[in-house]
């Protein structure tokens, strides 16, 4: 059984991170922009994943852990955000959410 | 032993009492104002009575007596204690400061009685005093400083005490200003002491330069800068030329205070210090020439000056320039014990003298010119009988105060170790000058005509706060001489003799303290004897100008009073130079303060403060705002565009770290 590369895992890691990071910054819908930071993050995972398997560590698989657990508590928190500014200004345009300028 | 072991009382009184004077004393009565302000000055009195008394329980070896309190500084090798210290110069300058400054507080209260500021004026005055004696009793040179500086701070805030005149505030910055100059050189004196013997208190400095030699005549040795350097602060604190044109304008000051800092503590703090540093200055013969020039010139070229002016107050104030350089003539030809002797006496009548003359102002109701006055003497008696005894003193008549210290001095200069005959010769001339402008001021305040109008100015004997110590300063101007007074008789004289050991413990050896005539020892009777004989001779000629001076002024300002316009009139010129106080003012103002003011405007501040400070300054604050303006763009408000800002950071901060690794690589 031929064994799959880690480069391979990587390569794959580095698109979805990369099609995170587009969407992130070029989508304005703030649902989608939710969507592409959980996109980055378990691409991130996957790197992390391939990586343990790769040198038989489990320092990885431990990160992968945290990382999900973080994700859940912004899903959270992020959601409550998001619920809050359609609540406020009737709109998913993360263009129309401005107020971080001083 | 008590007072003694704790000097610090003596400076505590009156602090104190300046700070409950100057913290509270403004919702005070009067009466508790005058109550903190004299208690206090008494109490230091007393305080300096209790030391003396302790003091000459003392042996010769424990003096001076040192106290040292705590380490003030410490930097390096660089120490300064706080320390105090007793000595036969010490209790001299504390009784005089603290007996005249006692009596200046109880004449003011009747003074300023109806001047507004009543407390700010007491309080400065007992900080004077606490300022005065800290400069006496001082056991190092920093000390003395403090005190040498805070006196000139009481002076400044004194002179301009009426800061609502402008003239008033102006002399009293002039006073600052002037000084200031001096206290250059002396600073910078100090910082040479230090650097030469390593410590800067006097015990030290004195055991080290005891085993230096002389510097030569006319050597520019370490010890004649540092003499020249601790002269020039001399020079501006005791007003001598050419830094005197600030004690006549200081006569702005309330009138005890002029008898007080300006005629007989502060300006008398150069003689004392020249004095204190006798161990110096004695081996710094060059130094010490020029302190007698500079002290012989003053004393004729500013009497000359007083003969023209026509505001009581000046003439004494150019009296005082005057009567400081005889004390410097008397340093300077190495009688230190005369130049302080002349320094108590002038002390007695020369305040005497400013009280009499605050008596008078105060009697015509605040007019300080003489061509005003006249015919006063029936009038306020005792103001009269009392200034007559302080002009019979400074003029030098025979058995008042100022005879016997003027004689001292003027035969120092003629047959002391550092005789100087032309330097006499021009004391002489200025003990004549003396005697008549003098006289001048004593005729025309109190005798002939009145020339005031009797119905406007209600003339009245001053009250007796005022009179009392009139009376007892008059006393001393009489009766103060006569310790030394048996040395005319060819005895000891016994002014000279305490203070002695001060002048002689590190003197150099091969200057011989002139105490072979002072102190005739057995067997030396026959030399003292001839001695007598020189000193009866000479001094018969100050007595013979002073009563010169004395026969003239009473030709021209009793007998004849029209002779002095003629003499004017003949004199023109001269006469105009004279009264123009040689214009040197005039001529300070254009040599050295409209170019300074100048250079000042023109270059210091339009090109150096605006052009380059501030200009360095504003470019730097016009380069943050505009680069600020510039990069406020980039916070938008906009989430997306942080997150592009964030990707374009990371991806640079990754390519960075890419091509740092390949170089590690390689």
């Amino acid at each position: 059984m031929s064994v799959v590369p880690v480069s391979y895992y990587l390569v794959l890691s580095a698109i979805l991170f990369g099609l995170g990071v587009v969407a992130f910054v070029f989508k304005r819908n703030i649902i989608t922009i939710f969507m592409a930071i959980e996109l980055m993050l378990n691409a991130v995972n996957l790197a992390f994943v391939a990586f343990a398997r790769a040198w038989n560590q489990l320092d990885g698989l431990v990160f992968v852990f945290f990382v999900i657990v973080v994700a859940a508590a912004e899903a959270a928190v992020g959601l409550a955000i998001v619920m809050t500014i359609v609540h406020n200004r009737q709109t998913l345009n993360v263009e129309r959410v401005d107020l971080l300028k001083l | 032993m008590f007072l003694l072991n704790h000097l610090w009382i003596i400076l505590a009184l009156p602090l104190l009492g300046a700070a409950a004077n100057g913290l509270l004393g403004k919702h005070w009565p009067k009466s508790a104002v005058n109550g903190v302000a004299v208690g206090s000055v008494s109490l230091a009195f007393l305080a300096v009575a209790e030391t003396v008394r302790e003091f000459f329980q003392l042996a010769p070896q424990q003096i001076p007596y040192v106290s040292n309190y705590f380490t003030w500084m410490t930097a390096g090798n660089f120490r300064v204690d706080f320390s105090l210290q007793v000595d036969q110069l010490t209790v001299v300058m504390l009784l005089v400061v603290s007996f005249v400054g006692l009596l200046i507080h109880i004449y003011s209260t009747g003074y300023m009685a109806h001047e507004g500021g009543y407390y700010r004026f007491f309080s400065y005055l007992n900080l004077f005093m606490f300022f005065m004696l800290t400069l006496v009793l001082g056991a190092n040179l920093i000390v003395m400083f403090v005190g040498w500086e805070g006196v000139g701070l009481c002076s400044y805030l004194l002179i301009g005490f009426y800061f609502l005149k402008k003239s008033a505030a102006d002399a009293g910055k002039k006073a600052f200003i002037v000084t200031r100059i001096g206290d250059f050189g002396f600073t910078v004196g100090i910082l040479l002491v230090f650097f030469t013997f390593g410590s800067v208190a006097f015990g030290d400095i004195f055991k080290q330069v005891s085993t230096w030699p002389s510097d030569a005549m006319g050597q520019w040795g370490t010890l004649t800068i540092i003499c020249l350097l601790l002269f020039t602060g001399a020079i501006g604190k005791s007003a001598q030329l050419p830094l005197y044109v600030w004690l006549p304008d200081a006569m702005e000051g309330p009138t005890p205070v002029s008898a007080l800092i300006h005629a007989a503590t502060m300006v008398t703090a150069g003689v004392y210090m020249v004095a204190r540093m006798n161990p110096l200055f004695s081996r710094a013969p060059s130094a010490m020439l020029a302190v007698a020039i500079v002290g012989a010139v003053t004393a004729f070229y500013s009497a000359t000056i007083g003969l023209c002016q026509t505001d009581i107050k000046k003439v004494l104030a150019y009296s005082t320039v005057s009567q400081l350089g005889y004390m410097f003539l008397g340093c300077g030809v190495g009688a230190y014990a005369a130049g302080i002797f002349h320094l108590m006496t002038h002390a007695f009548f020369k305040g005497l003298l400013f009280l009499a003359a605050g008596s008078v102002i105060h009697a015509m109701g605040g007019d300080q010119e003489m061509f005003h006055m006249g015919g006063l003497r029936k009038k306020i008696p005792i103001t009269f009988w009392t200034m007559f005894a302080a002009t019979l003193a400074i003029a030098g008549a025979p058995g008042f105060a100022g005879f016997f210290s003027k004689d001292e001095i003027l035969e120092a200069a003629r047959s002391g170790p550092h005789a100087n005959f032309s330097l006499w010769l021009l004391g002489i001339a200025g003990a004549g000058i003396t005697s008549f402008y003098m006289f001048r001021l004593l005729f025309l305040t109190f005798f002939g005509k009145p020339r005031y109008d009797e119905h406007k100015v209600h003339v009245h004997e001053s009250p007796r706060s005022m009179t009392i110590p009139l009376i007892l300063l008059a006393l001393l101007s009489v009766g103060g001489g006569w310790v030394a007074a048996p040395h005319f008789a060819g005895g000891v004289d016994y002014f000279e003799k305490f203070l002695h050991p001060v002048f002689s413990t590190y003197a150099p050896a091969d200057t011989s303290m002139p105490d072979a005539t002072m102190l005739p020892g057995p067997g030396e009777e026959a030399t003292a004897g001839a001695g007598m004989e020189i000193v009866h001779a000479l001094t018969g000629w100050p007595v013979i100008v002073a009563l010169i001076g004395f026969l003239l002024a009473w030709w021209f300002y009793i007998k004849n009073t029209d002779i002095p316009k003629k003499i004017a009139k003949s004199a023109g010129g001269l006469y105009t130079l004279v009264y123009h106080k040689y214009y040197v003012d005039e001529i300070y103002l254009a040599v050295i303060v409209r170019p300074l003011l100048w250079i000042s405007t023109n270059v210091l501040w339009h090109v150096v403060d605006e052009g380059i400070i501030d200009g360095t300054l504003h470019g730097i604050a016009r380069g943050a705002r505009e680069s600020g303006e510039e990069a406020r763009q980039l916070q938008s408000g906009n989430a997306r565009s942080y997150a592009a800002w964030v990707v374009i950071g990371a991806v640079g901060f990754t390519v960075l770290l890419l091509v740092l690794w390949t170089k590690v690589v390689q």
